[in-house]
């Protein structure tokens, strides 16, 4: 009898191999894990986990089919509630939402909701499962502005209710942070297509290279394209930078900048014009996802990498599971220590990075510890390349052309809970509104901006 | 895909291509720009609009074939498709308040100083124009220039063409010699802008020049374009790309410029190879 208060382990790509390769690193379940972990759940009176989904999947349920064989009708119960369960399966935190609540986890592991969600996902596309039967149209236009997860949510839902939707993205490939964004590794792009092509398969339109609040204004999509309601969900796109000396140098990115490169622009193959900086050591400053993903990718070039956090483990905000990796495949961590300033070479390229040691103090707003400096405790790590994984803001882009569209001070969308902004049929969700969160909380907002488009515009 | 409806050879390099691009046209400004890619795996590179008819849906780039990128497009020929074409992007030329201009070209650069000199006309404004080329067979755009300008100089580095020297020395003749402009805009090679834009603080005339910058997204995502301007960080895509002269740190923009050198000099040797006799036109 196997021990039902572990759950099971789902296999992984080699860490030496991983180092030079970008592809996924999770390899998923197979039919008989999957059903041995679905055979976990306890199938609960309560089922706290569903609560903990911020798009409300019926979760014992499809579990419930897993563990009988019948996968086709578990994927049928994932997609009445999420567009993405393959994307969702890959990158949701979900250790601090449905699993968290998960009644397993009191006395042992939870049940692995998140790799049962990718294991239908990747089943049904595997089977080529999609049954696409294009709802009748209910004669209503409705514009979306951005492709990424909470533009995808919401169209998705609005065209399974008849509405002609067309999606604009601003870039040549639809997706989002999930194509600019995501590595290969983590969310490989030929998953992401697939689920943008069943989108397609709905009905709705996707046009890219259209940059709102530059190409067509918000308030055109409703006089001139005739929309009668306007999604904004354009994402958080500005990067942040520390105002530290030296940040101008070159071997300096963004980590948007050094990812786009690569996911977006495939310059890691070299069969791409796309130049991209391959450097030898690779600092990577912040404790997130993002950084993981830019120092896993720093690694995959072929860097020596470490992550500099002026935090400790605990605070982290990465998921676990992408330290873990991280650490199999050999970055580093300094832990308790903050950048300073950069040094540059007489030919302008960075040469070193000077950090300070922190010590943590009290709680900040945040609830997190507030990090502080130590003094006559800087020290210099040699570098070629600084990639500043600090988090980003909204973008400007909308807000500064669209007439009568309140922000909040950081640059945010201002809306109610249902998604509504100050302006009339203009919704928004997403990181457009909330500033950087994850793909789930996008995609949980712009399914019920959906739900309130299609009130209003049925109410008229 | 965005088709090339009209190519024209300005020089042996400089090429002029208009698109169909009925919806980047729409909106339109002098002094915005596009980001296109040729091909699949090809890169994203932004150009300025140097000219667009909205009733048509097109707009025009021009662009010198130096580098990968711009050589596969100049290997494109009319009626071929392109990936992407997407814009406009950047703020346009201000022109507010300004009723006698400078406007102070350098090489391709004169392709986009062209559109922002004819605004100004258009606007009334009394418009000086200074352009330079290295040599005369580098010569663009010379007519254009004469239609939209009060008073034209064409200088040349070797004194093929108009006059020899530099714009710089032109411009400070026509300042010294009385002229008083509200403002005084430069577009061409970062060396060129920054002195332009010295003479223009030695006579303390407003100056704004146009920057170029490497760029990936041009929606401001990326960072990768990022100036210092008047000691702060600025993103030339959504804040630029035209910014005060007087602000610029022109040798940082200059130092960033070169971070791709030796890829873009592979990329440009593979890609001749590839095209063989077709760079050269």
């Amino acid at each position: 009898m196997a021990d039902l208060t572990k759950r099971t382990e789902m296999a992984l790509l080699d860490a030496d191999i991983r180092k030079t390769s970008f592809d996924e690193v999770a390899l998923g379940y197979t039919e008989s894990e999957a059903i041995a972990e679905a055979k976990r759940c306890l199938n609960c009176k309560n089922h706290p986990c569903v609560g903990g989904c911020p798009v409300g999947i019926n979760i014992p349920e499809f579990i419930a089919y897993v563990a009988n064989g019948d996968f086709a009708s578990a994927y049928e119960v994932l997609s009445e509630s999420t567009s993405l369960p393959a994307v969702c399966g890959r990158v949701c935190p979900q250790e601090s939402q449905c699993e968290k609540y998960c009644v397993r986890g009191i006395k042992g592991d939870a049940v692995a909701i998140g790799r049962l969600e990718r294991f239908v996902a990747d089943w049904n596309r595997k089977n080529n499962k999609n049954k696409v039967s294009k709802p009748l149209p209910n004669g209503h236009k409705v514009a979306v502005v951005g492709s990424g997860p909470s533009g995808l949510a919401c169209a998705s839902h609005l065209a399974k209710m008849g509405y002609d939707v067309t999606v604009y993205e601003a870039l040549h490939i639809p997706g989002g942070v999930l194509s600019y964004g995501i590595p290969e590794f983590r969310l490989p792009k030929s998953i992401v297509k697939y689920e943008i092509d069943a989108l397609c398969a709905l009905g709705v339109k996707i046009e890219t290279n259209v940059i709102i609040g530059k190409t067509v204004l918000i308030d055109e999509l409703f006089s001139d394209f005739g929309y009668e309601a306007v999604f904004i969900g354009s994402g958080a796109g500005l990067p942040k930078f520390m105002k530290i000396p030296g940040e101008s140098l070159k071997g300096v990115f963004s980590a948007n900048e050094f990812l786009t490169r690569i996911n977006l622009m495939g310059a890691n193959r070299l069969s791409s014009d796309t130049p991209i900086f391959r450097p030898k050591k690779c600092v990577v400053v912040g404790g997130g996802n993002v950084a993981m993903d830019a120092a896993r990718c720093a690694k995959r070039l072929g860097a020596d990498v470490k992550i500099v956090y002026r935090r400790t483990k605990a605070e982290l905000p990465a998921r676990l599971e992408e330290v873990e990796h991280a650490e199999q495949e050999g970055i580093e961590f300094l832990l308790l220590t903050n950048p300073v300033m950069i040094n540059g070479d007489e030919n302008g390229f960075v040469r070193s990075i000077v950090c300070r040691k922190m010590k943590l103090g009290e709680p900040d707003a945040s609830g997190r510890a507030r990090p502080y400096e130590i003094e006559n405790s800087d020290f210099s790590i040699d570098a070629d390349a600084v990639i500043m994984a600090l988090g980003t803001s909204p973008n400007p882009l909308i807000a500064s052309t669209t007439y009568g569209l309140e922000t909040e001070k950081f640059g945010g969308i201002c809306t109610d809970e249902v998604g509504k902004t100050s302006k009339d049929n203009v919704f928004a969700g997403g990181d457009a509104v909330t500033g950087a969160a994850t793909v789930i909380l996008a995609m949980g907002a712009g399914k019920k901006a959906a739900a309130e488009i299609d009130r209003v515009l049925n109410s008229k | 895909m965005y088709k090339i409806l009209k190519k024209e050879y300005l020089t042996q390099t400089v090429i002029r291509i208009t698109v169909s691009a009925p919806l980047a046209a729409r909106r339109a400004e002098p002094g915005q720009f596009v980001i296109l890619r040729v091909c699949d795996d090809g890169e994203r590179i932004p150009l300025t609009i140097s000219d667009y008819d909205r009733e048509k849906g097109t707009v025009s780039v021009i662009f010198s074939a130096c580098g990968a990128t711009t050589m596969k497009l100049a290997a494109k020929n009319e009626g071929d498709l392109i990936s992407d074409f997407a814009g406009p992007l950047g703020k346009p030329t201000d022109t507010d308040g300004v009723k006698k201009v400078a406007v102070v070209a350098g090489g391709v650069g004169c392709a986009i100083a062209y559109p922002v000199a004819k605004k100004f006309k258009n606007l009334g404004c009394t418009v000086h124009t200074v352009i330079g080329f290295r040599t005369k067979d580098l010569v663009i755009l010379c007519d254009e220039f004469k239609g939209v300008s009060d008073v034209f100089k064409l200088m040349s580095d070797d004194g093929t063409a108009g006059e020899r020297g530099f714009v710089t020395a032109a411009l400070e003749n026509l300042i010294l010699g009385g002229e008083k402009y509200d403002k005084i805009i430069t577009i061409g090679p970062l060396p060129m802008m920054k002195f332009v834009c010295a003479i223009a603080q030695k006579y303390n005339i407003p100056s704004v020049a146009s920057m170029n910058p490497i760029m990936i997204d041009g929606t401001g995502m990326c960072g990768g374009c990022r100036l210092t301007v008047g000691g702060k960080m600025c993103f030339a895509c959504v804040d630029g790309p035209e910014f005060d002269g007087s602000l610029i740190d022109f040798d940082e923009a200059i130092a960033r410029l070169s971070i791709y050198k030796d890829f873009e000099n592979k990329k440009r040797e593979e890609t001749c190879n590839l095209l063989g006799g077709i760079k050269n036109g």
